[in-house]
């Protein structure tokens, strides 16, 4: 009987203790709870593969009635939303390079003239090609029929001319690779600054540092300067493999993206300084990055389009600095624009390192009460 | 400014929770002494010292330390201070000369001056025969040493050592006292806890501290002559049942078994405490040597958390 019960008493009693720890450490016990609600929230409500709602801008220079009805129909659509008009080629295309806008419905001035010959489409659709989603989800538009009160059948041709712009051949390196650099540091950056200060409460060195005149503000910037170092070698390492091996182009000015990247790292180390604050083991610190890492690969726009996504989802995903640095590392490296251009993107990253790193400074106390 | 205490305390209270780890005490340490804090685990050594040194803040009480009021000042006393940690705080994966090197930028000493100081002190802690080993390779002796080193690295007024010496054997215990001494006759005011009894006679002040309150103050021998209580030293074969049938006794403060002996604590107010013990023990039909010995202080210290249990 002893062989049979014994067992069953051991491992019951290491259950019922594994069961106590659980309940008393929140983080972990938090983790059995919130991440299935976290994940199936996110990839149930706010990952759309089927992608509509990109926005858009029409430059119509036709102004004809028909024109006209075109691009309502694209909106009818509910692919696109116009949310841009302009007046060139020229404008749209720059909406296109600044990222305003993902697709861009170009009517020419002989719009008519075209519809009248057989055999050319009539007007161009200009896609930001650095996402083969965006580019899958604009190429339903090509055939939208054109509507005419004496000709109601579709044409036997595509309305619109295709312009991939940024990635003709799309391949997908090209539109992995620049977002990778926001992935990796976002992972990287947080884990390091995290792990860095809790292994010193951990290890007991923080009692003594603190005993010390060092100042928080110096501690904190002391402990994110070497990792804003690790962070440009790393972007400079994905930069080089995604140059060299996989042919990624990289089209806009190396100083924008290192400062553009520099912006970024800065805001992503206060993250990790944050969590140090709040995690007492490297194990608990670990467990917050990675609970801060989910939704921001899900929700950012690196696995699937941000214009796809509910409004709720967006709201709650440019908050987060991936999200502004995907934007950023795309504009500048696939269609060459200049940092100005993401200017508004660079404006909350900046808000999000003062707000992260005040609330850093204010909760790290240089008491042990 | 010389005359007044290092540190002077009032009422100085902390909670945790229910727990009152540190409960109303009333403290002077006097500059250039060691002064002791005497107590087992748990009874609130630590807590004091880490709220002298503004680490944590009291529930009530005052403290003034250098003629700063801690918390509140607690910045501007952290230059004058040198704290060693119970547990090893130094870098492990840093070298005994980097981790001199590091502190010593933290505390801005000029370059120089810190060069000076590390040679300096890497040879009276014996530690210039390895300046590059790594601080978690060092034993216990040597890791004690550098602790030490670094507490001392900028020059402070005033040295805070929570239970130094407790990993540490007792030839490297001897050593360490004769370097708080040298530092002692240089002016350095040090304030050391302990549960060592051996290590606290060596105090020229001892506080005896008991589940956070102040029991007993004074220099070791004072504490030993007024001690409220007769000491008698028992000699029995049959020593457990010598041990029980004293304890039961309401003469009898307490009856502590060292080695082979027994040190029974007794009111004062008997006459003859030596030959009163004989008695007791006859009764028992025990037969036993017993004399009135001269206290040590882990009699003054039974002594000292009787009277307060009894009080309470």
């Amino acid at each position: 009987m002893r062989v049979v019960r014994e067992p069953f008493a051991r491992i019951l009693a290491i259950a019922r203790k594994e069961f106590r720890h659980l309940r008393r450490d929140h983080l972990t016990g938090g983790m059995v709870l919130g991440v299935p609600l976290m994940m199936t929230l996110l990839f149930g409500y706010a990952i759309n593969q089927d992608v509509r709602h990109l926005r858009a801008g029409v430059a119509d220079l036709a102004g004809t009635q028909r024109s006209r009805l075109l691009a309502q129909d694209a909106q009818a659509t509910q692919v696109i939303d116009v949310v841009e008009r302009v007046e060139s080629a020229e404008a749209l295309e720059s909406l296109l390079v600044s990222g305003r806008i993902s697709v861009g419905l170009l009517i020419p001035a002989d719009f008519e003239r075209r519809l009248a010959h057989v055999g050319r489409p009539a007007a161009q659709l200009l896609v930001d090609g650095g996402d083969p989603i965006v580019l899958g989800a604009a190429r339903g538009l090509l055939a939208l029929p054109i509507q005419d009160r004496f000709r109601p059948t579709a044409l036997a041709r595509p309305t619109f001319e295709l312009r991939a712009f940024y990635n003709p051949e799309r391949r997908s390196p090209v539109h992995i690779v620049p977002g990778l650099c926001g992935v990796v540091l976002t992972l990287t950056m947080v884990l390091f600054t995290s792990v860095a200060i809790v292994r010193e409460k951990e290890r007991g060195n923080l009692e003594l540092l603190i005993t010390t005149p060092i100042r928080t503000t110096e501690l904190m910037i002391g402990k994110i300067l070497p990792y804003t170092a690790i962070g440009f070698v790393q972007v400079t390492l994905i930069l080089l493999l995604g140059s060299q091996l996989f042919d990624v182009p990289i089209r806009g000015r190396l100083v924008d993206l290192y400062l553009g990247a520099g912006v970024f790292v800065a805001a992503t180390l206060t993250l990790g300084l944050l969590i140090s604050t709040a995690a007492n083991t490297q194990f608990q610190a670990f467990q917050m990055a990675f609970v801060t890492f989910l939704p921001q690969i899900l929700l950012s726009g690196f696995m699937f389009p941000f214009d796809g996504m509910p409004r709720g989802a967006q709201l709650l995903a440019e908050t987060f600095p991936l999200t502004h640095m995907l934007r950023i590392v795309r504009a500048i490296i696939l269609r060459g624009a200049p940092l100005e251009a993401v200017g508004p993107e660079i404006v909350p990253l900046l808000l999000f390192f003062g707000i992260l790193m005040g609330l850093s400074i204010l909760r790290f106390r240089k008491r042990l009460d | 400014m010389s005359e007044s205490p290092a540190i002077r305390v009032r009422g100085l209270t902390r909670h945790f929770g229910a727990l009152v780890a540190v409960d109303g005490v009333d403290l002077e340490v006097p500059r250039a002494r060691i002064s002791g804090f005497l107590g087992p685990n748990g009874s609130g050594k630590s807590t004091t010292i880490r709220m002298l040194c503004g680490l944590l803040t009291p529930t009530r009480g005052e403290a003034t330390v250098l003629g700063l009021r801690v918390p509140e000042d607690a910045e501007k006393l952290r230059r004058k201070i040198g704290y060693m940690t119970q547990r090893f705080s130094l870098y492990e994966d840093l070298s005994v000369h980097e981790n001199l090197e590091f502190m010593g930028e933290i505390y801005c000493i000029p370059r120089r001056r810190l060069a000076e100081r590390i040679a300096l002190l890497l040879a009276d802690f014996q530690l210039d025969d390895r300046p590059d080993q790594r601080a978690g390779t060092l034993s216990g002796g040597q890791r004690q040493r550098l602790a030490l080193a670094v507490a001392t690295l900028h020059e402070p007024e005033l040295l805070f050592l929570d239970e130094p010496t407790s990993a540490v054997d007792p030839q490297s215990r001897r050593e360490f006292w004769e370097t708080l001494f040298a530092l002692c006759d240089a002016g350095t005011t040090v304030l050391v806890s302990t549960h060592f009894m051996d290590e606290a006679e060596r105090c020229h002040e001892l506080a005896i501290l008991d589940r956070g309150r102040l029991v007993a103050k004074g220099s070791p021998t004072r504490l030993i002559d007024e001690v409220d209580a007769a000491v008698v030293e028992i000699e029995c074969e049959a020593s457990r049942r010598a041990h029980e049938v004293l304890s039961q006794r309401p003469e009898v403060q307490s009856v502590a078994q060292l080695g082979v002996r027994l040190h029974a604590l007794v009111d004062r107010g008997l006459s003859r405490p030596d030959d009163w013990v004989r008695a007791r023990l006859a009764e028992a039909g025990l037969v036993g040597a017993a004399r009135v010995v001269r206290a040590n202080l882990e009699d003054v210290f039974v002594a000292a958390t009787r009277a307060i249990e009894a009080a309470a």
